[in-house]
């Protein structure tokens, strides 16, 4: 009798109904969020296959490996592909899209259909991008400075401008529908004060997506009619200004290193409440710490241009207003560890993820600083020391967090337990290989090796080995979590609704949850991360 | 009267997407979506507008004589038909919303006859600068009229052309969606999709029609009436 029960299988959004179009046409938002994941994972590994031909040619001084050409194109797709292809769809596409409506108690985003559009434009962009990437290469850096975008690369800049174009409509969509399901489609009870901190720091990143974006979808449509055309917005010959191009990149590029950070920022404040037992310290700063990094991130884009030729007072303040920026990056970075004060830490994978996050986000947010400050950037700017701050902050900080989200929230999206000890090797390898991948680079970059080239002075080899060794370590503790992730599906444990006891709608209903995702519309009575007070059975059972 | 009323609440009831708890909640969510819509609409022009700004600060004497290239008559005739179907669109959602479905189906159909009219003048200017090669790019070609500033200005007048069809080709683009989803509209209103219950896709369309109108109001003085004087 009791086994008969056991066979039946509850229904869920995997398992509703089965074929290629039910996926294809799908307008769960569960189902577009495994979309996007086996999506963005494709270009995760051939992003990661450029930057592992960048390490190895730079693994000896002269530029043996390929010619100096191909070197441009190698940082140039793996910039784009890594940048609009990866990490800006990461969090808030495959965590954001899955998590959204069911942290808030909604049956669906806002515009299920739009959402659905948001892959397709996705996938376009990315083919597009890819083409041109096949066809011959694009050799602008992702930053498509002008004139030689415009006018003397040989490259197919237009179709990758295009297919970052294109791209960014999806992005725009994604955060609109996160918006507008935030204000309008919460259950009864979730009210602002209640939201999960994942909500508000994609809430956040939502806003830069939605007020960015369009700038960056119309400058490189100039950019590609500028080519097309020669139309001389850009260029300097006719009288052009190729510093308002610039100035036009980074008033998206700067605020979207913040849509690549703050919905990372969300998945920490959750790991850390849940595996410290603990509600957030000073929840509403870390909420609003997020709506401070949205605003004051579009204000200090042209700390990317204190050397281009900006006058020495505009320098000044766009200096002063980045130093602003750190202060509610700290204040998160505070509170996370405030939270962890006195609470019954436990150690698993998520939880060493979001450790490495704190550490690795402070050191990137850090040297940020250091970078915003006039006369260090002077020596600094475009050599391996910005490189090694970026990647502190987006592969240190925003990988991390999207790999601890997936650890944590991956047996609510399939209802199966990824293996805990291989899970934790691969923290541990991610941590050790990304610090000697990057770590090396801050000092080469401090003693004077600029980036964007393919070969150097041998004096700088020893660090540039260590660097190529660390990247090795990096790859493998990628790819095991992409072993056991698949491995577990068939053989993993069975997850149970909330196999952390963690807080959240999201928990309190299956894994893998209906399609509906609640079987009566949950009504919210109290704070989020109420670990203290709310007795933990009325979490646990139920189902 | 009842019967009629009755059925009106079941086409309301159908457009109620499964997701929603009612159709108060699907009209406040779908039109705070299309707002937050034209909101990244207007960050999308806002790149060509902050364009225009500095190269027209920079490079006045030459707007202005770009300018004078200009067939102000037809611009105005242009910005007098996107008012009238600006008028005409907003009395067709007033229809809608009133239960008035041939009303609606024939303000729409008005609406776009405007929008072709737009259009079809706008190509007689667009015409007219392409034979006098005031199309940027290795045709182009400008006498200045200003003895004093005849070469650089000359040469300047390309970014004004440039912007001139960057931003008035991109508000045609949006003209041409917009009348799509206005035909739409119109197939979709005659086959009664649309009740007092059930609207918001013409109050949506709607708002897109006068932004996109709006953005022509900006447009006209920018390009058109620049200062006469030099
Ligand atoms: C504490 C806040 C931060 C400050 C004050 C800051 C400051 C800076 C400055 C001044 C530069 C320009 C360096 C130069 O080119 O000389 C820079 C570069 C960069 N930062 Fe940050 N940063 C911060 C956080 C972040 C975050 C969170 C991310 C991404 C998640 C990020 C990604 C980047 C990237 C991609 C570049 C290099 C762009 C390029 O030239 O290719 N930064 N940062
Ligand atoms: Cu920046």
């Amino acid at each position: 009798m009791a086994t008969a029960v056991q066979i039946v299988e509850r229904e869920n959004y995997l398992n509703s109904n089965y074929g290629i179009k039910s996926w294809l046409l799908t307008t769960d938002h569960k189902r577009i969020a495994v979309l996007y994941l086996i999506s963005i994972t494709a270009m995760f590994w051939l992003g990661g296959f450029f930057a592992m031909m960048i390490r190895l040619e730079l693994l000896t001084p002269a530029g043996d490996l390929v010619s100096s050409d191909t070197y441009n194109k190698l940082f140039t797709m793996h910039g784009i592909i890594m940048v609009f292809f990866f990490l800006i769809p990461s969090v808030p596409a495959v965590l954001g899209n899955f998590l959204v409506p069911l942290m808030v108690g909604a049956k669906d985003l806002a515009f299920p259909r739009v959402n659905l559009l948001s892959w397709y434009l996705y996938m376009a962009g990315a083919i597009t991008a890819l083409t041109a990437m096949v066809t011959g290469g694009v050799d602008t850096g992702w930053t498509f400075y002008t004139p030689f975008s415009t006018t003397y690369s040989n490259t197919h800049v237009i179709g990758a401008a295009i297919g970052i174009f294109i791209a960014g409509f999806s992005s725009i969509l994604t955060g609109l529908n996160f918006i507008v399901t935030i204000h309008r489609m919460r259950a009864p009870g979730m009210t602002w004060r209640r939201l999960p901190l994942f909500c508000w720091s994609n809430y956040a990143a939502a806003v830069i997506m939605v007020l960015g974006t369009p700038v960056i979808a119309i400058t490189l449509l100039l950019v590609a009619l500028e080519r097309a055309f020669n139309i001389g917005v850009f260029n300097p010959q006719l009288g052009g200004d190729p510093l308002l191009f610039q100035h036009l990149f980074w008033f998206y590029s700067h605020p979207a290193v913040y849509i690549m950070i703050l919905p990372g920022m969300g998945v920490i404040s959750e790991i850390v409440c849940c595996f410290s037992r603990k509600r957030a310290f000073g929840y509403e700063f870390i909420a609003l710490a997020s709506i401070a990094i949205a605003v004051l991130g579009f204000l200090v884009w042209a700390h990317h241009m204190f050397v281009a030729g900006i006058s020495v007072y505009a320098a000044l303040v766009f200096s002063l207003l980045s130093y602003l920026v750190a202060i509610p990056s700290a204040v998160k970075v505070f509170n996370w560890t405030a939270t962890m004060y006195k609470g019954s830490i436990s150690y698993n994978t998520p939880m060493l993820y979001a450790f490495g996050f704190i550490g690795l986000f402070t050191v990137g947010g850090l040297t940020g600083i250091f970078l915003s400050s006039l006369g260090l950037d002077v020596h600094v700017h475009d050599t391996y020391f910005v490189i090694a701050h970026f990647h502190y902050v987006m592969v240190g900080g925003m990988v991390m967090a999207y790999m601890a989200g997936l650890h944590f929230w991956w047996p609510k999206i399939t209802g199966k337990m990824y293996p805990e000890a291989w899970a934790k090797l691969s923290a541990l390898l991610v941590f050790v290989g990304f610090n000697t991948t990057f770590f090396p680079l801050f000092i080469l970059g401090y003693m004077g090796s600029p980036r964007r080239y393919h070969a150097y002075p041998p004096e700088f080899q020893v660090l540039n080995v260590l660097s190529t060794a660390g990247a090795s370590i990096l790859a493998v503790g990628y790819v095991l979590p992409m072993i056991y992730f698949v491995w577990s599906l068939r053989y993993g444990a069975d997850a149970g609704p909330n196999p952390w006891n963690a807080t959240g709608l999201e928990w309190m209903t299956s894994s893998p949850p209906p399609t509906h995702n609640f079987d009566e519309t949950p009504v919210v009575t109290w704070e989020a991360y109420d670990y203290e007070h709310q007795p933990q059975e009325e979490i646990t059972v139920g189902h | 009267m009842a019967t009629s009323d009755m059925g009106d609440i079941q086409v309301a009831e159908r457009a109620l997407q499964h997701h929603f708890a009612d159709m108060e909640q699907q009209r406040e969510t779908s039109s705070f979506g299309m707002w937050m819509f034209l909101l990244t609409e207007i960050m999308f022009f806002g790149g060509l507008f902050c364009a225009y700004l500095v190269y027209r600060a920079s490079y006045y004497h030459a707007f202005v004589e770009g300018s004078q290239k200009m067939n102000i008559t037809l611009g105005a005739t242009n910005t007098a038909v996107l008012i009238c179907s600006s008028l005409t669109m907003a009395l067709g959602v007033r229809a809608a919303q009133m239960g008035k479905r041939k009303l609606m189906v024939v303000l729409l159909l008005i609406t776009i006859i405007f929008g072709f009219g737009f259009l079809g003048i706008k190509a007689v200017e667009y015409h007219e600068h392409w034979v006098n090669h005031e199309f940027p790019g290795p045709n182009f070609h400008f006498e200045t009229g200003d003895p004093a500033h005849p070469a650089t200005d000359a040469q300047h007048t390309e970014i004004y052309f440039s912007l001139y069809w960057a931003m008035t080709g991109l508000h045609a683009l949006h003209m041409v969606i917009g009348i799509g989803l206005v035909a739409w509209l119109v197939i979709a209103g005659l086959m009664g999709a649309y009740t007092p219950h059930y609207y918001n896709p013409v109050e949506n369309v709607g708002l897109y029609w006068h932004f996109v109108d709006l953005v022509w109001i900006y447009l006209f003085p920018m390009l058109y009436l620049i200062s006469k004087k030099h």
